[in-house]
């Protein structure tokens, strides 16, 4: 048995199919890169692992565990945008995450609180944002606050992290910083990652695998009338394919 | 300063024709008059009585305020992150807002009597569906990724609810309640023209009746540099608080 298991998932809005029939699994620590043409499915793909949304038909199994019905603690995720807190500071923000699941009131008290806060410095130190740790993440430049999202996402140890293109916002040098810092965090946590990504070079950079996402039928009269479902399971860990087969393999550009 | 200007100018025309005249008394008046009921205290009670009025409108303004945000606050969170309760207490708020207060003011002094509680009440019912509205709006706008995320940290509702909406509208709660200050004002004064036996809207009033123009303009300069203080104070306030919040939360 897989550690993550897609089993012949449909998913659709109203009468509209965006997926059908997905079905992939997935070992631990693997690194997923997802890609595919603009709005086909992928950041749907992505609420369903999340357990946002709930398939119309097939499940999703995370380390056997019966299917999720809501975000949990076993799911970490970052977005392009709003994944953190704006009105806690940067170090607040790596508290949290041990704080908000905590209890039923999401506060950390007394040793405690103290202990977390310890920690949030010890891994603010290890990203390289220990200088700023008492400013709100509006001061910080946009790749210092993925890079932040990310250590609090990974600060509540999920058993998967689904990231939704979280360098999409970002210059190119930047973008280049945080695939390093990506890859080191994974090397250490050795955590299974899901991500969505519009640019296929850095989908075959960072991941194990790369998954396309598109649609194997099409009614030109109808272009909604059939979803989207994985067409390619690329190994990225063996020669890339060449790139003009690529863009026209994957409707990628 | 040029309604100043004006003032002194109409003031001395009018004086000019009729040197007993009360309608526009002399600025040197006003500071006079002032300067009496700021320190002169009442024969029969020992009281200044200023005082005492700004004290009792104080108080009747800061608690109907103040009841109107915690409810404007609670239901704001319940309504704005609780699609069922939103469902349910939504159109209830709205057709609440169209209610004009005043016009529930004689029902108010039915019901509550003529003491203080009917004057809070009218302050409260009067601002609490704005705050209430604004506020759930506000909730309901935080984008669905920062809820998202919370619930990947393992955050029940209630965390959700205390540690990620309540902070982040708290200043839009500090500007509501500036922006429905002249409502509070307007009801206050309202319920204490009617029935008080103290009060800035009760002595103005009260006065009116001898055309003391001198006393009520007294007050009504006296109103607006109080009114200006508190707005200004939780301008303060919520930059003090929630620097975050940074100009868009003002
Ligand atoms: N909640 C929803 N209700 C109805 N339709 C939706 C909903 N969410 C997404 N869709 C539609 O589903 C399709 C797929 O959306 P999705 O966001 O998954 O695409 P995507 O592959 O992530 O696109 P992009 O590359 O632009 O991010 C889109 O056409 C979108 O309009
Ligand atoms: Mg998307």
């Amino acid at each position: 048995m897989s550690y993550v298991e897609v089993s012949n998932v449909f998913q659709s809005y109203g009468t509209r199919p965006i997926l059908e029939r997905v079905s992939v699994t997935v070992e631990k620590g693997e690194f997923i890169s997802i890609v595919g043409a603009s709005g086909c499915g992928k950041s749907t793909f992505l609420r369903l692992l999340l357990a946002q949304e709930r398939p119309t038909r097939g499940e999703i199994r995370i380390d056997g565990a019966p299917p999720a019905r809501e975000p949990d603690r076993d799911r970490g995720v970052v977005f392009q945008r709003y994944s953190v807190f704006p009105h806690m500071t940067v170090r607040d923000n790596l508290v949290a995450a041990e704080a908000l699941g905590a209890n039923a009131a999401g506060y950390l008290f007394g040793q405690a609180s103290r202990d977390a806060r310890a920690r949030a410095d010890l891994a603010l130190e290890r990203i390289g944002l220990a200088h700023v740790a008492a400013q709100y993440p509006a001061a910080l430049s946009g790749g210092m606050q993925q890079r932040l999202a990310i250590a609090q996402a990974l600060a509540a140890k999920p058993k998967i992290l689904l990231l939704d293109e979280p360098f999409g916002a970002l210059d190119p040098g930047t973008r280049l910083k945080m695939h390093d810092f990506l890859r080191d965090m994974r090397a250490e946590t050795g955590m299974t990652v899901f991500m969505v990504t519009h640019d296929l070079s850095e989908g075959f950079k960072l991941g194990d695998r790369v998954l396309v996402f598109d649609k194997i039928r099409w009614d030109p009269q109808n272009p909604e009338a059939y979803g989207a479902t994985i067409t390619y399971d690329f190994d990225a860990r063996v020669a890339l394919p060449p790139p003009a087969m690529l863009e026209e393999k994957t409707h990628v550009h | 300063m040029l309604v100043l200007i004006a003032y002194a100018l109409g003031s001395e025309a009018r004086r000019a024709v009729n040197p007993a005249d009360k309608l526009l008394p002399a600025p040197t008046q006003i500071v006079e008059t002032a300067q009496r009921l700021l320190t002169q205290s009442d024969k029969r009670s020992g009281d200044i009585l200023f005082w005492k009025d700004t004290g009792a409108s104080l108080r009747r303004l800061a608690l109907g305020v103040g009841i109107a945000a915690t409810l404007g606050l609670g239901f704001g969170l319940l309504i704005g992150l609780l699609p069922l309760v939103r469902a349910g207490l939504a159109p209830f708020v709205s057709v609440l807002s169209m209610i004009p207060p005043l016009a529930v003011l004689p029902i108010l002094f039915i019901v509550l009597g003529l003491g203080e509680v009917s004057k809070v009440a009218l302050i409260a019912i009067g601002i609490t569906p704005f705050l209430i509205r604004d506020l759930s709006q506000r909730v309901a706008e935080l984008p669905a990724e920062q809820i998202v995320k919370a619930q990947t940290l393992g955050a029940t509702s209630l965390a959700i609810g205390l540690r990620v909406a309540l902070p982040q509208i708290m200043p839009r709660l500090l500007q509501a309640v500036r922006l429905s200050l002249g409502s509070a004002w307007l009801f206050l004064i309202a319920a204490e023209a009617i029935a008080a036996e103290n009060g800035l809207g009760y002595r103005i009033f009260l006065v009116r009746r001898y055309l003391a123009m001198d006393v009520i303009l007294t007050y009504v300069i006296w109103i607006t540099l109080l009114a200006f203080v508190i707005d200004w104070l939780l301008k303060r306030l919520t930059q003090r608080l929630y620097p975050w919040a940074g100009e868009g939360g003002l």
